[in-house]
This record gives structure tokens, sequence and C-alpha cells, in this order.
């Protein structure tokens, strides 16, 4: 048990990689930070998958001096998963990015607490609006 | 092989493209491509369940000449067809019912983009129905989730925005945590096909190495797409974001989005990791609690919320509840009354939700019970599909939500005992609490309020939304009175997933 702790050594950071990230965008209140752990837990797992491809001491599966024995490559499809992974990533960062923009356009902060704080109170207003609107036309 | 087994993946093909080439279009002609295309995905997709049921057979297509263990496939059989039918007709239906408020909320400019996200979620829809990959199950949730996200914030204000982030955030927790499993799952098996990584986890499981990572993979699996579906203490974006999009995300986000990733769990469950052998984990017991709690703690918090769109999405919290106790439920027949719901409550949401912004209407915006009163009396139609709708989530028979419920206690009685009392008792606790909050909105609706006869004036006359909500009152009927047909199309799809 203890002794594959020394051989696994790549998946083992990733994991801790992994929980970083994911604790990071899970608590962290400012939202850039959130994506940035977004982006921390995903390369985490393009990590784990690029060191269950690698094979030692062997190289990337192109052809070049004739040699066509599997035995001579690395396992390629973890790569090919690794990049559609990363054009996934890539776009969903993008998008929440955007809205990070629209959010601080809108509220003036990028900490997400603060602006539910300040969407409370908003609505919490226009509901006394409609109730006060409602007493005066009752009245009038 | 005929013709017709191709037509799941043309319907896959055809969605995408649609949503590419709406890009290019203005708002007008997308519109129209979206529904050419949604209707062209239900007759091919009405083909393909007739030729799967006739013929009594399942298939793998292979896409792009690469056999099995290296290339993609799509599976199709009488399950996934029947899904797919009911995709696209509920897409249909809740694109036609709140097509004049579309119009209201999009800007022009942006209407294009808007159908594009609908055609572009149609196909991920349907890829996440069909595959027999795990990783194009994975991108085509990433894509489910990205349109999802802009269909709540098509309307540009701060409130969507925030509803919008919320989403992804609890989004991107449930995809990392699938990822993370899937790459788990490659490593110990070597396979990303859900057939041969099956057998390759039949000879692990038999062998007794391993049992640990397959637990742990499992687990990342199972909650992963839980989060993203909204299962209970994962469901707090979902009142924001139901609660304040244009009317047909709303419908479209509640009784779709969620249910696809749901319907991939179970192909899961019974495609890859043998759902036999999960009774004897702890596994679906906690899906059956969370189940249990989200049917109950949805619908106290649906009675706590006074605006009628966040107390609907709120019932959503809990119908999805209903589903995942279910499937917690450990037999066969659970699993048959959790796919039934799946439809069923997607054709009373979509009706709820096409609905209730007409009776908003009439009532000077407001969405709360006191400024509803009276609505239905103003908006006859609209309040006769929301009275539908609502008996129909209290499960009255002749509705499609009674036969859900039926199944549900039905399917009890052969779990264990402990779960089966629950069962019963959560169900029967959860229908009293749907009573109270629906036949009072129900009650409001229909009280007398002579001052508010003015705002009759406001009255939404669209002759497409009314058919289309029509339709979705006929579906609310027939899946309450012709369940058999239906019931029997899933069993004996289930029978062909192992």
């Amino acid at each position: 048990m203890g002794s594959s702790i020394y051989t696994n050594y790549e998946e083992i950071a990733a994991v801790l990689l992994f929980v970083i990230g994911f604790l990071n965008l899970l608590i962290q209140p400012n939202l850039v930070k959130k994506i940035i752990g977004l982006d921390v837990m995903d390369a985490a797992i393009y990590l784990f998958l690029a060191a269950k491809g690698y094979i030692a001491g062997r190289t990337a599966p192109i052809v070049t001096d004739g040699i066509l024995s599997a035995d001579h490559y690395i396992n390629p499809i973890p790569a090919g998963l690794v990049l559609t992974g990363i054009v996934v990533s890539v776009s969903v960062s993008a998008v929440m990015m955007a809205l990070t923009i629209c959010l601080y356009r809108e509220y003036r902060t990028l900490d997400l607490d603060e602006i539910l704080v300040m969407l409370q109170e908003q609505e919490t207003a226009q509901l006394q609006r409609i109730q006060r609107d409602e007493r005066e036309g009752r009245s009038a | 092989m005929s013709l017709i087994q191709n037509f799941p993946f043309f319907t896959i093909i055809l969605s995408m493209f649609s949503g590419i080439i709406s890009f290019i279009l203005n708002g007008k002609a997308a519109k129209w491509l979206h529904l050419l295309m949604t209707a062209a995905v239900l007759v091919m997709s009405l083909v393909t369940l007739n030729w799967c049921m006739v013929n009594n057979v399942s298939y793998t297509f292979m896409m792009g000449h690469f056999p099995a263990p290296w290339g993609n496939e799509i599976r199709v059989g009488t399950l996934e067809a029947l899904m797919a039918v009911f995709f696209a007709l509920l897409m249909l239906l809740s694109v036609l019912g709140g097509i004049a408020n579309l119009d209201r909320d999009v800007q022009d400019s942006k209407k294009n983009l808007f159908y594009s996200m609908l055609d572009l979620l149609m196909a991920s829809l349907l890829a996440l129905i069909y595959t027999n990959d795990l990783f194009t199950a994975y991108v085509f949730i990433e894509i489910c989730t990205l349109t999802a996200c802009g269909l709540i914030m098509i309307q540009k204000s701060g409130r969507n925005y925030v509803s919008a982030i919320r989403y992804m955030i609890m989004s991107q927790i449930g995809s990392g945590l699938f990822l993370i499993g899937l790459s788990m799952l490659y490593s110990v098996t070597g396979h990303l096909l859900m057939t041969p990584a099956s057998e390759a986890l039949a000879q692990l499981a038999k062998s007794g190495s391993f049992d640990v990572p397959l637990e742990v993979i499992l687990i990342l699996m199972t909650v992963g797409l839980a989060v993203k579906s909204g299962l209970y203490p994962f469901h707090t974006w979902i009142p924001d974001s139901y609660g304040y999009t244009t009317p047909t995300s709303s419908a479209i986000l509640s009784s779709l989005v969620s249910k696809g990733y749901i319907f991939l769990l179970i192909k899961l469950f019974y495609r890859t990791l043998d759902f036999n052998g999960l009774e004897n984990g702890k596994l679906l017991d906690i899906l059956f609690v969370l189940g249990i709690v989200g049917m109950i703690m949805g619908s106290v918090d649906a009675i706590r919320e006074d605006n009628l769109r966040r107390m609907t999405a709120y019932s959503s919290v809990a119908q999805i509840g209903y589903i995942f106790m279910g499937i917690g439920l450990g037999t066969t027949a659970g699993v048959e009354a959790a796919l039934f719901h799946m439809v069923s409550h997607g054709a009373m949401k979509a009706l709820l939700f096409v609905c209730i912004p007409d009776l908003v209407d009439v009532s000077g915006g407001r969405a709360d019970r006191a400024g509803l009163t009276g609505a239905a009396r103003r908006n006859r139609f609209a309040g006769f599909a929301f009275t539908v709708g609502a008996m129909s989530m209290v499960g009255i028979p002749l509705l499609t939500g009674f036969v859900s419920k039926y199944l549900f206690a039905a399917a009890a009685t052969g779990a264990l005992r402990t779960k089966m009392l629950t069962a019963w008792i959560a169900l029967a606790i959860s229908t009293t609490l749907n009573c109270v909050y629906f036949l009072r909105v129900v009650l409001a609706i229909y009280t007398p309020a002579p001052e508010k006869e003015a705002l009759a004036e406001g009255a939404a006359h669209s002759p497409v939304e009314r058919t289309a909500m029509a339709g979705l009152i006929a579906l609310n009927f027939a899946l309450g009175v012709a369940s058999p047909p239906v019931v029997w199309a899933i069993r004996s799809g289930l029978s062909m997933f192992s």
C-alpha cells in the first residue's frame, strides 16, 4: 500500500490539485478565483489522463522510422481525450468569464455573496413599491 | 441495414447543423428552421420507435468505419427512441407555447442565437440519449450545460446573470466529478465504450481486485450527474434559474435538461456499472434517502414561496426527488416508474411554465398569490391549463401525475420492507403538501376579484400559444388515460439494456 505512493505520485498530485480546484470553485466568493479554481480542477484531470497514457521509455505514436510494432509507442487515446477536454474547458471558462464581466458591470463587485445581498435588497425594495402603489391605489 | 436504422444519427446531425446555420440567419428564419428541425426529429424518432418496437431489437450504430473497441458508437433501442420522441415533442410544444413571450422577452438581434441554443440543446439531449461512448457523453453534457446557461441569460438583466453563474458553478462541480470518475474508469478498464467497459468491469468484479476504485468511480459519476440534475442538497440554483427567465426556457430547463442527465445515469447504471450488483452497495440507499428528503423539502420550500414561478420551480426539486427515489428503490420496477415520471413530469411542468405568464399578464405583472386573485376569470383558457397542470401534479386520476404516483407506489411493494414503508409514507406526505400549494393557487385564481376586471384587457390571445397549450393538456390526459403502451415500451426498452 505504502510503496505505491512512490510509483503513483502523478495520480496523487492530480487528485490533490483536483481537490484544491474543486474547493476553490465551491467555496471562494470571488468569481475570478472561482474560475481559476475551475481551471485548476480541469487541469488536474488532464494531468491524471496524461500520466495514465504515458509509458516510460516509449515515444509518441507517430511513425517516422518505420517501426510498426505497438510496443514502441505510448497510448495515444488519453492525449486525444485531454485535447478534447481542453477545448471543452476553454469554452466553459470563456462563458463564465463573460458572465463575470456582465455581473461586474451590473453590480460593480466580483464578490458573489455581496451580489446576492444586493439582489435581495433590490427585490425587497420592488415588493415594497408594489405594496405602496396598491395602498395608494385603494385610497384614491 | 435499413434506412430507418440511420435515423437516430440523422436527428443528432440535423439538429447540430441547424444550430450552426442559425448563427447566420435572421431571427424569423432561425425560428422556422428550429420548428421544422424539431418536427423532423419528432417524426424520425417516431419511425425509429416504431421500428424498434415492431422488430423488438436494439442495435449499435458505428460512427466512422472503426469497429467496436476503437470507434465511436451510438446505441438505439425502444427506450432511447421513446425518450427522443418525448424530448422532441416537449421541445416543440414548449417553444410554440411561449412563442409570443419569446418575441417580447428576447431582443431582435439575439433571436437567432436563442434558436441556435435550442437547436444545440436538442442535439446534445439526443446525443446524451443515444450515445454508447462515455467521453462523447461528457462532451455533450458540457454542450447541454452551456446551451442551458444561454437559455437562462438570454434576457439581459442582473438577476438572470446571477442565476446563470450560480447554475454554471453547480454544473461545473458536477461535470468535474463526472469527468474524473470517467478518467478513473478509463484507467481501470481501458475502454470508453459502454459495452466493452462493462465486460471489463464484470471480470474485475469477479476477480475482486479494484473494489475500492470501482466504488469511488461509481460514487463520483453518480454524484456528478445528480448535482447536475438538481437532486436535493444541490438544488439551490433551481428556483432562480427557472423562475425569472423567459417561459420557454423555464419549461425546457425543467422538463428536459435535468432529465437528460438522469437518463444518462440510468443508462450508465444498466449498461456499464451493473445495476443488479448495485443493490448490495449503499449508493442506492443514499440516492433513496436524498430523493425522499428532496420530495418533502422541495414541497416545503414551495409552500413558503409566494412567487408563482419560483413555487413551480421548487416543485421541480420535489419531482426530481421522486425520480431519484424511484431509482433508489433498487428494483427494475422502481427505475421504470422513474422513467415514466421523467416523461410525465416533463408534460406537467412544461404546461405549468407555459401558462403561468398568461396569468401574470392579466394581473398587472404580479406573480404573487394576492396579485393573481381572479386571474383565471380574466383569462379562462390559461386558468384551465394551470388547473389541469396543478391537478396532474397533485395526482388526480385521469391525469399523468396519478399514473406516476401509482407506479411509484406499486414499485415500492417489490422493494425491501423498510424502503417500501418509507416510500409510501413519503408519497403520502408529498401528495398532501402538493395539494396545499397547488390547490391554494387554483383557489386564488378562481376567486372573483371585481376590482381587477380592467386588467383583462391585457390578456394574451396568441392562437399558436393556445394550440400548444391545448396540445400539452391533451398530452397530460393522454398519458393519464392511455399509459399502458408507454409503460410497456419503457419495460421492454429497459430489458434490452442488459
